[in-house]
């Protein structure tokens, strides 16, 4: 350990702030941009990564030791690294854990994904807290500090990008066709325990990509459909909250994250950015229907307006830190959603029920 | 839901006096129970024996009881105060045994009080081995193997069955009493009749050792409304089969993946709702196999227990606080978080620093006791530390230990040890472990060998290696620098920064540099490099923390935000160990407290995760640092406040006062020069000689021959101690030439840098004790406390009584009249307390320490004057006129002090007393009358005194005569007496019949089968002060082992037969702490 014998890496954010610390994954000369966001949870750094919501952003880790348990590729939740770019506080070189088979560097090389070690990641955090997801880039190897600075603040912004389409399946796909449901999913860059946990319930899935038509949705003559998380800015996937304004009331429909904000739109409510997003494995969760409390596990940026939802539409859950909607439910129609992440993976399990639900809803329909 | 209404009355139990097992945490969840519950309009009713606590203040419960926990004198307070409910799961196993108990004598029901927090069927479910095992089965959790014994032989035939080693775990007992792993037969056979002894039902479980799995623990939290959140977990750097009280303890996890995590979240769930503990915290251990990660639920505690205060103070998360307002009905998302005052605490804390604990042992206490660590706890208190990387969390905690060392450094024997030694030190599990490892990793042993042989995770071992890496790193740095120019480089300047990031202290810079700890300071500053202090709070930054509560890192952002208001800084004890214990975490407090009423902010430092000193919300800011003079001076640079106050940490903050005073603190309250002179042997006795006050004649020696002269001059018996020590370590009591050369020899090791002090010492004097205030021009006298046990027994483990009972009212004022003087010449402001001998109505003083000491919470509980919060006022410029502070020296009641020993967890000890302490905590015996204020003194110290039976006495050829009287009144109240041969025919040539009974050399049945058929009632045994294995010691160790109560000290037996004389004639009642201050102010 000698200190300066790794490669140097950057990270440039768009109120100014550029911090230099040590390049692990994809070292050579690599360049990323996108929203830089925190995440608080303690665990799960591989099914964060691979979580193709995080397309279009850097993702920070708010606890300082990352990669102590190495990877295991069982946890991805995609077909890969899904991230930007990765920050940590400090990279662990030696991971100890009897399921391991690399480590996060050697995972980030894979996938050629650059990660920054070595900094404040605190510092950081308080800033995103105070002024809001920024813009950043991530550098490491040669890079221009003026350059990274100024391309911090040119770059598009996540609410101008169209991301869904880069991490969704691009052709129908089925898993289990023996299952004793049809559940087609529109998939907006699924998380794969979505599919585990419908899967569990016995149920056969049909990804179809997320601007399949509803009229070819329904052609597959679904038990129910369901809509995936994803990436973005709920309001430019258009074509997704077309298809669902046909299939609300034809067909039990549920949705989670970007599946829920897009069932919003399509019910004609609004959506808004977050200051800095949801993302962590620790948020409460009310559920009104139980009046129970649940942790979840949240990764989003954006959230529904309850202000604009219609009438017949109730709020069944809201997050007890700030407020927002987490759940929603039509009070005649078989549909309902939910914000947070009840497949989990990574975090609490308290809401698989949401799973069991969404089946009464087919059972019943 | 909304809090109960239906309840208006609660009664919490404490834990009792500090023990191995169960220490100062309970006074923090305590105090935070009581101070929630009465937030929320609850009349509280307390019920604890330790006058030090924080919890045992008037101000703390509307009555408070400080009376013996036993169920038999809890339940006469339930018949006076009739309580509507009683809270048991926030004292420790002592008040959820005596919860059970109260259940079982049918006073819960005949009162009709609620069990709040958990029922007694969940407390059983979760507490006897047996119905846990079948819940967990239940719910499709896996157990180690394992089945019930109740006696040696089943014991044996279900090792057989299950395989060696089996870990032995008596049921009902605290802190792992009596249990231990058996790798054979014989230890197994051993064990188990021990272990029967100890539990309360006289049950052992034998339980396949999952030897060597990795250990955590999770902190769990439930409502009526049945949420259930996990507070924090918690990941043991030592393996399954070492007590986690006695394992150094990491937070948040730190090996297992997300997937794995959830398993062990999802079982925690499980099983609290299987136990059916309603509400409140609760403590599940599990051990996971390092090599398929199979899970085995180990344990649960079915209440708030030493890792929820750690888990509170880890977290900024306040368990205690929460599981006392969820008892009342809350639920979680009804509460807000106090550190975030906009989120609910119905959430999840994630914390973004590491936090290592620590344990501080007292082996050096105990030469005899095996610093062998096993499933029974051994340590004394413990210490924790927040860094933003595991090494600096580490060093940060060993630097807090105050053992010595500044970081990960090596002391002696162990830097020099030889492979051998090592890689056998590495395999048997011990309390120096982690600097073995250190020393395996300089001997090239791989990482891969280390954890294997110790059965520690890589991940740990790695980071060790992370350490003696760059410290060889350093060094190599080191020897290239030939000239202070050569400091100056861009190289130097990075190694420092990367040193820091990685919890090198400068002291450990400047050994390793052949600098002082003040050049590599300045160095620092030159470069720029100062630490940063970064906030706790429960949240990972997501929201905005109120609560200032603070760690230093070396980062980018310094979040500490200076007020300009008028702050002080106080500074705490750090870890409990024997001789600094919860008394100075109680000063430490009050002066907070006191602090806060003139309006100062308050800075708190400290680093011992059980106080309540490092609350959260005890000061205005707490800083959670080691309380060194580079920590200390990093926050006092960054706070600026008006000064430190030292006294109250007990011998901590004194230590480096000089250095922090050189720093540019300014000290508040008696001056470092006073200090020097009181702590200054010849300093000090010039002081006597002017102010002409007697000492025992002294001197000092720098070799054996010197101290052969001087204690010729004296005259035998001496008092010898090395100068550099504190606390009596190694002080002993030497009777001739022989001893002395033998201690010289054996014991020490003298040289002209560590001379040795020989006083006289005075046989059969009277010691007493007086704790004294000063302004710096008035004194007055807190109060004159007279020790049971004569001179040569530790202060600190002799029995007090106050007022004093024996001396004449001249040697009262002549001790009052010493005491003012020398107060005043000392220039004290604040506390003094002055240790005095007298003997044939001579006072002689023997030692005066200007600062807050043991008995101030005592002195404080049974006066009703708050010294310590008085001091404070003092220190900061107001004066005793000003405060109105009037003596109390005549009081209506007696109160008795007891000091209570940790010899049941340390079985190669020898239960005596003598120079060295050796007790861990203390009681109070109150009442109008000395037998029974010092019967229930015993009593609450677990020693219930006989009212009747057989009485074995066996002393020492010296003590003979002084036993007669004794024996004799004994006889009067009806005991039978049993001696040996010697004994019984002294005895009976003074008139007092004896039956002979047989030593245990002279053939059975001996006075040891007597012992283990419980045919003795009492034992009275003076040692003979020859040391070893004498019969003596056998006797001894019988008792304590097989819980008969024994004596070991003439005074001591003389006390105990006036309180059987009073119990017998009296009846024991119960008055509370407030009643009992009213009459003195009336």
């Amino acid at each position: 350990m000698k200190g300066d014998s790794m490669e140097k890496a950057a990270l440039a954010i768009e109120d100014g702030t550029f911090v230099e610390g040590y390049a692990f994954g994809n070292e050579d000369d690599s360049w990323v941009e996108g929203e830089l966001v925190f995440n608080t949870a303690m665990t799960g750094y591989v099914e964060a990564l691979t979580d193709p919501s995080y397309a279009g952003q850097i993702l920070m880790m708010t606890y300082p030791l990352i990669g102590n348990y190495g990877v295991c590729k069982d946890d991805f939740e995609s077909d890969g690294v899904k991230v930007e770019g990765f920050v940590v506080k400090e990279l662990c070189k030696n991971p100890s854990n009897w399921r391991s088979q690399m480590s996060v560097d050697e995972l980030l090389k894979e996938y050629g994904v650059p990660g920054i070690e070595g900094i404040d990641t605190r510092a950081l955090t308080r800033k995103i807290r105070i002024y809001g997801a920024m813009k950043a880039v991530l550098a490491t190897g040669d890079y221009d500090r003026e350059k990274m600075l100024k391309r911090a603040v040119e770059q598009p912004s996540i609410t101008e990008l169209d991301l869904v389409g880069k991490v969704c399946v691009k052709e129908p796909v089925t898993i289990n066709e023996e299952g004793k449901y049809e559940v087609v999913i529109i998939d907006c860059g699924i998380k794969m325990s979505i599919a585990k946990q419908l899967l569990k319930r016995n149920v056969s899935v049909t990804l179809v990509p997320y601007n399949y038509s509803a009229e070819k949705i329904l052609e597959l003559d679904p038990d129910g459909v369901f809509v995936s998380n994803g990436p973005g800015d709920p309001s430019r996937v258009k074509d997704t909250i077309a298809c669902l304004k046909k299939l609300i009331g034809r067909v039990p429909l549920a949705g989670i994250c970007l599946g829920h904000q897009l069932i919003s739109l399509a019910l004609d409510a609004k959506t808004f950015k977050l200051k800095f997003g949801h993302r962590g494995a620790n948020q409460p969760v009310k559920d009104f229907e139980t009046g129970r409390v649940f942790i979840s596990s949240q990764n989003h940026g954006f959230a529904v307006d309850e202000k604009t939802l219609p009438k017949n539409v109730e709020v069944t859950q809201i997050n007890l830190n700030d407020g927002t909607v987490e759940g929603l439910k039509h009070k005649e129609l078989p549909l309902f959603s939910v914000q947070y992440h009840p497949e989990a993976s990574p975090g609490p399990h308290d809401t698989y029920f949401f799973f069991d639900r969404f089946l009464e809803m087919i059972k019943t329909f | 839901m909304p809090k109960r209404e239906d309840i208006q009355k609660i009664m919490v139990i404490g834990s009792g006096p500090i023990v191995i097992g169960q220490a100062a945490e309970f006074d923090y969840s305590g105090s935070q129970a009581c101070k929630a519950l009465r937030e929320e309009g609850y009349k509280v009713v307390l019920v604890n024996s330790n006058p030090a606590t924080i919890m045992t203040d008037p101000e703390m419960a509307d009555r408070t009881y400080i009376e013996p926990l036993t169920a038999e004198i809890v339940a006469k307070i339930v018949e006076i105060e009739t309580p509507d409910a009683i809270l048991p799961t926030l004292g420790g196993q002592t008040a959820l045994n005596i919860a059970v108990q109260l259940g079982e004598m049918g006073v819960l029901e005949k009162y009709g009080i609620e069990l709040i927090g958990a029922k007694l069927e969940a407390i059983k479910k979760a507490e006897d081995r047996e119905l846990f095992k079948k819940c967990m089965k239940k719910i499709g959790i896996d157990v180690p193997k394992s089945d019930i014994a109740e006696n040696v032989e089943e014991a044996l035939s279900i090792a057989e069955e299950i395989g060696y080693p089996v870990v032995v775990r008596p049921a009902f007992t605290l802190g792992g009493t009596g249990g231990g792993i058996a790798y054979n037969r014989e230890e197994l056979k051993e064990i188990t009749s021990h272990g029967l002894e100890m539990s309360m039902i006289n049950q052992v479980l034998i339980e396949e050792g999952v030897i060597g799995w990795k250990e955590f623990e999770l902190e769990v939290m439930r409502d009526l409304a049945d949420n259930v959140v996990i507070i924090c977990s918690i990941e043991n750097f030592d393996p399954m089969g070492i007590h986690t009280g006695d394992s150094i303890t990491v937070a948040p996890a730190q090996t297992l993946s997300d997937v794995e995590y959830q398993l062990l979240r999802d079982y925690s769930i499980s099983i609290i709702r299987e136990i059916g503990v309603e509400t409140g915290g609760s403590n599940i251990q599990f051990a996971v196999n390092p090599e398929n990660g199979r899970v085995v639920a180990i344990e649960m505690n079915p209440r708030v227990s030493r890792s929820s205060a750690l888990a509170s103070k880890a977290t900024g998360f306040p368990i205690a606080k929460i599981a006392a307002k969820l008892a009342v009905g809350y639920t979680l998302d009804e509460i807000p978080n106090d550190i975030t005052k906009e989120t609910p605490a119905s959430f999840e804390p994630t914390i973004d620093y590491v936090v290592v604990k620590i344990p501080r042992f007292a082996f050096d206490k105990f030469p005899a006791a095996k610093s062998i660590l096993g499933s029974q706890m051994k340590s004394v208190g413990e210490v924790m530390a927040i860094g933003r990387t595991f090494e600096e969390a580490l060093q940060k905690a060993l630097r807090s230990l105050e053992i010595g060392i500044y970081g990960l450094e090596l002391k002696k024997n162990i830097a020099s040890a030889n492979i051998d030694i090592v890689r056998f030190m590495l395999r048997t599990p011990n309390a120096d472990r982690i600097f073995y490892i250190k020393r395996a990793i300089e001997l090239g042993i791989s990482v891969d060998e280390i954890s294997k042989l110790t059965c520690i995770d890589k991940w740990f071992i790695d980071k060790i290696k992370n350490l003696v890496d760059f410290e060889n790193y350093l060094k190599k740095l080191a020897n290239n620098i030939n000239n202070i120019s050569d400091l100056d480089s861009e190289e130097i300047r990075s190694a420092l920064i990367k040193a820091k990031k990685l919890g090198f202290s400068d002291l450990q810079l400047s050994k390793i540099f052949g600098l002082s700890e003040s050049e590599i300071r300045s160095l620092r500053k030159k470069f720029g490099i100062s630490a940063v202090f970064k906030m706790v709070d429960t949240c990972a930054a997501e929201f905005e923390a109120k609560t200032p509560y603070y760690y230093s890192t070396y980062e980018d952002e310094n979040e500490v935000k200076k007020s300009e208001n008028r702050k002080i800084m106080i500074l705490g004890g750090g870890p409990n160990r024997i001789g600094q214990g919860i008394e100075f975490d109680y000063c430490c407090c009050h002066a907070v407290f006191s602090l806060k009423e003139d309006g100062y902010e308050t800075i708190m430092v400290n680093n011992n995760p059980e106080t309540v000193s490092t609350d959260y919300d005890t000061s205005d800011k707490l800083y959670f640092e080691p309380i060194t003079s580079e920590d200390v001076l990093n926050i006092y640079e960054n706070e600026m406040p008006e000064g430190a106050i030292v006294q109250f940490g007990g011998q901590t903050p004194l230590n480096i006062a000089k250095k922090l005073e050189e720093g540019g603190v300014k000290i508040l309250g008696t001056s470092v020069d006073s200090i020097d002179i009181a702590e200054d042997r010849e300093r000090f006795s010039e002081l006597c000689r002017k102010l002409n006050i007697p000492q025992p004649e002294n001197g000092i020696a720098y070799s054996v021959d010197e101290a052969i002269e001087v204690a010729r001059k004296i005259g035998y018996p001496v008092l010898v101690r090395p100068s550099y020590v504190l606390g009596g370590r190694a002080m002993e009591i030497v009777y001739d030439e022989q001893a002395l050369i033998r201690y010289m020899e054996e014991a020490i090791d003298v040289s002209p840098e560590k001379p040795v002090l020989i006083d006289k010492f005075l046989e059969d004097a009277i010691e007493v004790e007086v704790d004294a205030l000063c302004d710096g021009e008035e004194v007055i006298i807190g109060g004159i406390m007279e020790h049971i046990e004569e001179a040569g027994v530790h202060s600190g483990d002799s029995a007090c009584v106050l007022p004093p009972q024996s001396l004449s009212k001249e040697v009262i004022e002549k001790i009052i009249d010493y005491t003012r003087k020398m107060a005043l010449e000392l220039k004290v402001v604040g506390l003094i307390n002055i240790q005095y001998a007298v003997k044939d109505n001579t006072v002689y003083v023997l030692e005066a320490n200007p600062r807050a000491s043991r008995t101030v919470p005592f002195v404080s509980k049974a006066t009703g004057l708050p010294l310590a919060k008085i001091a404070a006022k003092l220190m900061c410029g107001k004066k005793l006129r000003d405060l109105g502070v009037k003596e109390r020296l005549k009081l209506k009641h007696i109160a008795v002090k007891e000091a209570v020993f940790p010899f049941i967890k340390l079985p190669e000890v020898d239960p005596t007393l003598g120079p060295e302490m050796k007790s861990t905590g203390e009681v109070m015996g109150i009442d109008y009358d000395f037998g029974l204020a010092y019967y229930k003194a015993q009593l609450a110290a677990g020693m219930k005194l006989p009212e009747k039976g057989t009485v074995f006495i066996s002393v020492k050829k010296s003590d003979r005569e002084k036993i007669v009287e004794v024996a004799k009144k004994l006889k009067e109240l009806g005991f039978k007496i049993l001696a040996t041969n010697g004994t019984a025919k002294f005895l009976k040539e003074h008139g007092i019949e004896a039956e002979v009974i047989n030593k245990i050399s002279q053939g059975r049945p001996n006075v040891l089968d007597a012992i283990i058929n419980k045919k003795i009632d009492l034992i009275i045994n003076t040692p003979s002060g020859k040391g070893g294995k004498t019969e003596g010691y056998m006797i001894r160790r019988a008792a304590v082992d097989y819980g008969i109560p024994y004596i070991t000290t003439i005074s001591g037996a003389r006390a105990a037969v006036m309180g059987i004389e009073a119990i017998k004639r009296g009846k024991l009642s119960v008055k509370s702490i407030q009643d009992y201050h009213k009459e003195l102010t009336n």
